[in-house]
């Protein structure tokens, strides 16, 4: 069953094409991972999703809805979208509970003690139920990131995309974060932008490598890492080898 | 002597009070008035909604860089020649209100554009409304931030609520001087005591202000402001 349906998006800031055609489809409880270099696109592709950057040119299904139709409230279907931020974009002014149960009381407005325990419920979920009471910035970047993480699935979305979740952390924070994604995998239809390639060999459905704002080839981790089709998608695993080490499993 | 220069001074707090109720009135009516319209300001100039933005930049730049006494002679002497008159106090309102919103729209302008981007985002792509981003993670934080420079300014507006006495109306400091004509031995003794009340007055609500920023911070984003 198909969750989220992109088609032939095409998006240009200026005289800079930044999307040139890209297709995707995700099915229920499927994990997807982007990656390619930066600057292509990626990050673009998953904010034209939510329309928080609205494309040029294609359209995007959500659930057999297509929400880039300009009759569409897309309010309503961005609660169904949920978005984590690289650089995790908490309420500075609200704890961690309020942050994570803002949506459910002043969108899906459901009333404040239930809206808490639900809020509760998914910060247990990503390992934070302590943290309920402190602030963003009393939080390490690794728990802030989780927090986000928690705020994206209480509104109990369709769709979880995450666009580098774990490019701001510190390396020893990374893990925590993964932990939490891979623990949804399956459970949750995800598209994650990522240049963690051990998280993608081990969880991911498919991998899409993006370059230029086209599709350069698509796959399985198996024949992905093992066999690429492409030239230019070897060259760019070899860099990533080396940038990052070996696609062993963090 | 100093007794009953003390006496005398006492004596003349009934009269006082009669014009700080004055004063009180002004600076508490032109701050509300003002900080909405402050804060309607700071908006259209942080999110550049055109035209109004324009104006509001316009409108900026001449209250902030014309003196108060001018603002209120305007206020006070041009309606007649259209035939209509605005009493004092009225004019003394709309003057106080008027530049101070100049002001204000600067202190919110600033904190709005404090607040990062991707909160924004991260509002919209939980389905929330611009209103709603607006109301519930944008105006919270910039209300916040926003108390430092409106403690400022309620200092400013109480203080220049006196240069309405050019326009004869009968508030603290005019009760003041009023008084300083008749009793013309202790001119100094009475200005020192209305200088007091205001003091008292400023401190006090700045520590409240204080109160309420300590109350509300965000706890790892507060500012240290010496009162």
């Amino acid at each position: 069953m198909t969750m989220l349906e992109v088609k032939n998006i095409h998006k240009a800031f200026g005289e800079l094409q930044v999307l040139r055609g890209v297709s995707l489809d995700l099915d229920k409880g499927e994990t997807k991972v982007l990656i390619g270099p930066s600057g292509t696109g990626k990050s673009t592709l998953l904010r034209c999703i939510n329309q928080l950057t609205p494309p040029d040119k294609g359209e995007v299904w959500l659930d057999g809805v297509e929400i880039t139709d300009k009759s569409v409230d897309i309010n309503k279907y961005r609660q169904e979208i949920g978005f984590v931020f690289q650089h995790f974009n908490l309420f500075n002014h609200l704890t961690a509970l309020k942050n994570v149960s803002i949506g459910l009381e002043k969108v899906k407005g459901i009333e404040k003690e239930e809206a808490r325990e639900r809020a509760l419920e998914e910060l247990k979920r990503v390992g934070l139920s302590d943290k309920a009471n402190q602030y963003p910035a009393e939080l390490s970047g690794g728990q802030k990131q989780r927090v986000g993480i928690a705020r994206a699935l209480a509104m109990d979305p369709k769709v979880m995309l995450f666009d580098e979740p774990t490019s701001a952390l510190d390396p020893e924070l990374i893990g925590e974060v993964l932990e939490v994604m891979k623990s949804l995998a399956g459970e949750i239809s995800m598209l994650v932008v990522t240049h963690e390639m051990g998280f993608a060999s081990s969880v991911a459905n498919e991998i899409i490598f993006l370059e230029n704002g086209v599709v350069v080839e698509k796959g399985s981790p198996k024949k992905f890492f093992e066999n690429p089709d492409k030239d230019r998608t070897k060259q760019f695993l070899s860099k990533i080898a080396t940038l990052y080490g070996d696609s062993g499993d963090r | 002597m100093l007794a009953e220069t003390l006496a005398r001074l006492y004596n003349m707090l009934p009269l006082l009070w009669d014009g700080l109720q004055t004063t009180f009135l002004l600076t508490l009516t032109s701050l509300v008035a003002a900080t909405i319209a402050g804060v309607v300001m700071g908006f259209l100039r942080a999110y550049n909604i055109f035209p109004l933005s324009y104006f509001v930049y316009v409108y900026e730049k001449v209250l902030r860089g014309v003196p108060l006494l001018v603002i209120f002679l305007i206020l006070w002497l041009v309606p007649p020649d259209f035939g209509f008159r605005i009493d004092r106090l009225h004019a003394a309102f709309l003057g106080l209100a008027l530049r101070s919103a100049a002001y204000q729209a600067q202190i919110f302008r600033g904190a709005i554009n404090s607040i990062p981007r991707g909160q924004v985002e991260a509002a919209k792509s939980l389905g929330m409304s611009r209103t709603k981003g607006i109301q519930h993670i944008i105006l919270p934080q910039v209300l916040r931030l926003s108390i430092p420079g409106w403690s400022n300014e309620f200092t400013i507006v109480l203080k220049d609520t006196s240069i309405a006495l050019a326009i004869g109306v009968t508030e603290l400091m005019r009760r003041g001087d009023q008084l300083a004509v008749l009793h013309s031995d202790i001119v100094l003794e009475i200005f020192l005591l209305v200088a007091l009340i205001y003091f008292i007055i400023v401190f006090t609500v700045n520590k409240i202000l204080s109160f309420i920023e300590e109350k509300f911070r965000m706890k790892g984003y507060e500012v240290e402001v010496e009162r």
